[in-house]
């Protein structure tokens, strides 16, 4: 690194010192042919039905346990992406830097992209960085945008579940939202117990779709967590989900977090977690494909859905009692007492 | 935690504990007639909805929430100070998340911060201190409403803020047992039993129940949070009601002592005495909150900034009032789901996490 210690509004210029930062910082840790060409653009040899899509990526802390804001970006769209029912292959990065944002976070986020953007098998083909003066940010925002290959035959979307169809989900839910407000609380629950799951689960959802034909359905529960998830797929496939309390994975340390500040893990966003909606009779290999995968750890059948109640999700509850699951309202706000 | 200990403790919310205590209830419910039982505390009317416990429950018992929703009890003329005191110059204006979306007379805290008030959510009233001594150049104000439960985290805040200059409360706390006693006195009371509050009972002990049990002859169990904390503590009303008692139980004995945390209630007294408060539903209720003590006016927002509010003119068709006593349930309010939801909230009920309104629209329409 060069001896700029800190971001300053001239690395945003587009003079001699925002090359500093493209060759020095980011070309260091995104090598790749594509991107050494430093065109005002990147050219794709993709092939077949293409998938896209686009996040922007706000949070604080920029740091916290189980991941940063630098692998959120990659993770947040490589698995929306892969949700598509394609292979992930290639990024694009816009950074949003604060004036005085320490250059060593800033290569530290770029860092933990570029092991993620390894992880993942995909590459950061183009990029843009803007500068704003101090105080108009939050250190660092980033938006990525990626795009991937439709699996051949493959064709899945939130408008496809059908009655009879399964629910199955990669693992605990609630950890990145737990973890990020237990921080911002100042809450600490024994050492780093309580970890953010953000990882990619595009492997997962690409082997899922390779193997099993009769997948209706993948969406990674992220804002609004498992409930609006389930909500959002019943309502566009207009069918009831049945949905079973007692078969939702929760880590310990996230349902004690969640206890003490007032929240409902199931409205809490996930970061490495995806939800399967898949013919009823194939959901048995579904389950034997994503068993196997490393990155699904606590995979479980939910629910099902059912022409009865369309567009409601209906939870039956770990007493054995009977109630709505609906979308939260808002960002979750911690309670009074 | 042990995988042990939590093992053991997921039983309280298992099915077949929750089977077995709803048999219990069923039995003993049989030539009780209609039950009306009130959960006092939010946190209860969450518990109760999410876990769908009603459904296990025979129809003859209804639940019905009390006025324990911090938020919900607050009138619009403290929001409407709040908001007020949000816009002065120079001033920095802290509360707890769930505050931020109620709606006073016009507007709320979100849109007053939204339209460029200095507004933050802090976790914890010291949280409020700090900022204050981080930011001299600002006058930090806190919002401290809540029950006993809060009340002493607050007065801890204040004693932890001697000599600052530029931190003060804006005190709106309310005190439970004069509500409840209130509430009963009232003549459309028709309530069997009270599920009194875990968390409040933590700090002020059951003994503050005795005159709702002894005087007005209402059964009153304390009850922890879990499923079958809640089940098990009807069981207790019943069994009250089948053998004539009016007792004050309690079921959250893990927690919960006659007397109360005298070391928190000693504190909450060092700084704060009672005042007559007025609570939305019940109106004013002589010594039913708590107003900063003379020897603390330093740290008194109402001295410090004081703001005109207007007496509010209330919500036309919005009928929080009776649903905070027990006299409708949510749904029989006109604007219940129509014009009032958690998007939209016309009521306090409606908006927060905790209100009986948002908790029937959020689990149970």
């Amino acid at each position: 690194m060069s001896a700029d210690t800190q971001i300053q509004l001239a690395h945003g210029g587009g003079g001699q010192a925002t090359s500093r930062l493209v060759r020095e910082l980011f070309l260091t840790h995104f090598h790749n042919e594509r991107l050494a060409l430093l065109d005002d653009g990147a050219r794709l040899d993709l092939s077949g039905p293409l998938a896209m899509s686009t996040d922007a990526f706000v949070v604080d802390p920029l740091f916290f346990p189980g991941g940063d804001i630098g692998k959120l970006a990659v993770c947040g769209t490589v698995n929306d992406v892969a949700m598509c029912g394609a292979r992930p292959r290639s990024l694009a990065a816009a950074f949003v830097l604060e004036e005085g944002l320490p250059m060593a976070d800033l290569e530290r986020i770029v860092a933990s992209m570029a092991a993620e953007i390894g992880r993942a098998g995909v590459e950061l083909v183009t990029g843009d960085t803007k500068v704003v003066p101090r105080g108009h940010g939050d250190g660092v925002y980033i938006a990525t945008t990626g795009v991937g290959e439709v699996l051949p035959g493959v064709e899945v979307s939130g408008h496809r579940a059908r009655p009879g169809d399964r629910i199955l989900l990669s693992g605990p839910v609630g950890d990145h939202g737990a973890a990020i407000m237990s921080v911002r609380a100042g809450i600490e629950l024994g050492g780093d117990a309580l970890r953010s799951d953000c990882a990619s689960v595009a492997g997962a959802a690409v082997a899922l779709c390779e193997a099993v034909h009769g997948v209706r359905c993948l969406r990674d529960p992220t804002r609004g967590g498992l409930a609006g998830t389930l909500c959002e797929i019943a309502g566009a496939s207009g069918v009831g989900f049945e949905i079973d309390e007692a078969r939702i994975p929760v880590s310990e340390p996230t349902r004690a977090a969640c206890e003490i500040l007032g929240l409902d893990p199931l409205a809490l966003a996930c970061e490495g977690r995806f939800v399967a909606v898949v013919a009823d009779g194939d959901a048995a290999q579904a389950a034997d494909v994503l068993g196997a995968r490393p990155e699904v750890t606590g995979l479980a059948e939910i629910g099902r859905a059912v022409a009865e109640h369309p567009g409601r999700v209906v939870l039956r509850t770990s007493i054995g009692g009977s109630r709505l699951l609906d979308r939260a309202e808002g960002e979750p706000l911690p309670r009074i007492c | 935690m042990t995988d042990e200990r939590a093992a053991l403790a997921a039983l309280l919310r298992s099915a077949d504990a929750a089977s077995a205590l709803a048999r219990a209830i069923r039995d003993l419910a049989e030539g009780l007639g209609t039950v009306r039982l009130m959960e006092v505390c939010g946190t209860h009317t969450v518990a109760i909805r999410r876990s769908g416990l009603p459904s296990l429950l025979p129809e003859s018992i209804e639940l019905l929430s009390g006025p324990g929703c911090p938020v919900c009890v607050t009138p619009d003329e403290d929001i409407d100070r709040a908001i007020a005191m949000a816009g002065l110059d120079g001033v920095c204006l802290c509360t707890f998340g769930d505050m931020l979306r109620v709606p006073g007379s016009s507007g709320s805290l979100e849109r007053a911060r939204a339209s460029g008030a200095d507004v933050r959510v802090v976790y914890s009233p010291l949280d409020a201190v700090a900022l204050a001594r981080r930011s001299p150049e600002r006058q930090v104000i806190f919002a401290g409403v809540g029950f006993e439960t809060t009340a002493p985290t607050v007065a801890a805040a204040v004693r932890s803020a001697a000599g600052l200059t530029n931190f003060s409360v804006l005190a709106a706390h309310k005190l439970v047992p004069p509500a409840l006693e209130a509430l009963v006195a009232r003549e459309d009371f028709s309530v069997h039993g009270f599920l009194m509050p875990g968390h409040v009972s933590t700090i002020i002990g059951s003994d503050a129940y005795s005159p709702v049990a002894r005087q007005h002859g209402v059964p009153c169990v304390v009850a922890g949070f879990e499923p079958g904390d809640i089940l098990l503590a009807i069981w207790m009303l019943l069994r009250q009601m089948r053998d004539g008692r009016a007792e004050v139980e309690v079921e959250y004995r893990s927690a919960v002592r006659p007397e109360g945390n005298l070391r928190a209630l000693e504190l909450m007294g060092s700084v704060y005495e009672p005042v007559d408060s007025t609570w939305r539903g019940l109106g004013a209720i002589p010594a039913s909150g708590l107003g900063l003590r003379a020897s603390q006016a330093a740290f008194d927002a109402r001295l410090r900034h004081p703001v005109e509010v207007a007496p509010s003119k209330g919500r036309p068709g919005c009928r929080c009032g009776e649903v905070l006593v027990g006299a409708l349930r949510p749904d029989g309010c006109a604007l219940f789901g129509r014009s009032c939801t958690p998007a939209t909230p016309i009521g306090p009920c409606m908006v927060s996490s905790e209100g009986s309104c948002a908790a029937y629209y959020r689990y149970s329409r």
